[in-house]
């Protein structure tokens, strides 16, 4: 029984360790850029919980074999959904990194407890 | 076993703190992820994440990082408070997949509301066999619009933060470390 949990269960637990790496780096590391990173990981990891979804064993990829009838197809709708998602996952990015380039250019790092250093340091002054 | 190395790749971002090496496995983790995409039968996201993951976002990331430089210090205060948060999503993670059915079973309800229509009606409605393309540019042609209209807003965002460097600096190569 906890054998069978195991198999059919993997992918989704790999799934969730890999989504709480993403969510680890994203809150406890401190460098913008880094942040990014686990966010792309994140991301990632539920793109890859949605395809394991739409999976089916035996399946092919959803592209129809020309006059044949019984084939075993995988879903395709996890993998539209998806690949609009990759697509909205690159604009976030690229957005995310543009902000890092000018809170560099303006702070002169990238590092969020400089950033709040130099922060508390013009409120003094102010 | 992809899904093991993956998981390794993970940890391994996680560990490294020279963020050139980060960029770089953050591209073999793409490039693996869609290899685990073809196994699992999604050939077009498979593509799609090689191209635009292990592709476009590293020059993205190996672009932020020539601009910002590439050395990450270590954090300062103590990761007890994360670890806590993680742990505690994850285990409540791990609990809601209990109920959830079993990987691949052809009798899971997700595969029995409208895939069946679009497998074996969207050839004679759309005519084009790849039943991915028919659903992205057809049925779901306006959300495949919404998305390009995300592209267009985040391409005129990155334009708007970027632009006015070009103009107020003129030397910002010296200032960089040069990557």
């Amino acid at each position: 029984m906890s054998l069978d949990l195991l198999v059919s269960h993997y992918n989704y637990w790999v799934v969730i360790f890999l989504m709480m790496v993403g969510f680890y780096i994203l809150i406890s590391r401190g460098n913008l850029v880094k942040k990014v990173v686990g966010l792309n990981v994140f991301q990632t990891s539920v793109f890859m919980l949605y395809i394991s979804m739409g999976k089916v064993s035996g399946g092919t990829p959803p592209i129809l074999v020309y006059g044949e009838t019984d084939v075993l197809y995988s879903n395709p709708l996890p993998h539209v959904l998806i690949l609009t998602a990759i697509v909205v996952g690159i604009a976030t990015t690229s957005v995310g990194l543009a902000l890092a380039v000018r809170i560099k250019e303006a702070y002169g790092t990238i590092e969020e407890d400089e950033i709040n250093a130099i922060e508390a340091r013009t409120e003094a002054t102010e | 076993m992809l899904l093991t190395l993956l998981a390794a790749a993970g940890l391994a971002l996680l560990r490294v703190r020279n963020l050139f090496a980060v960029v770089m496995l953050a591209g073999i983790y793409s490039l693996l992820s869609a290899g685990l995409f073809t196994v699992m039968d999604a050939v077009d996201v498979a593509f799609t994440e090689a191209a635009v993951g292990a592709g476009i976002s590293t020059v993205l990331f190996l672009g932020a990082l020539a601009l910002c430089g590439h050395h990450e210090s270590k954090p300062g205060h103590t990761p007890l408070l994360p670890l806590f948060v993680v742990l505690v999503t994850g285990g409540l993670l791990v609990w809601g997949t209990m109920d959830m059915p079993g990987f691949g079973d052809p009798a899971n309800p997700v595969h029995h509301h409208v895939a069946d229509h679009y497998i074996e009606e969207s050839y004679h409605e759309i005519g084009i066999p790849n039943v991915v393309t028919s659903v992205l540019a057809s049925y779901r042609g306006y959300d495949t619009m919404g998305e390009t209209t995300v592209v267009f807003a985040a391409a005129v965002g990155v334009m708007i933060l970027l632009a006015g460097r070009l103009g107020r600096r003129p030397q910002p190569e010296g200032k960089g470390d040069g990557g």
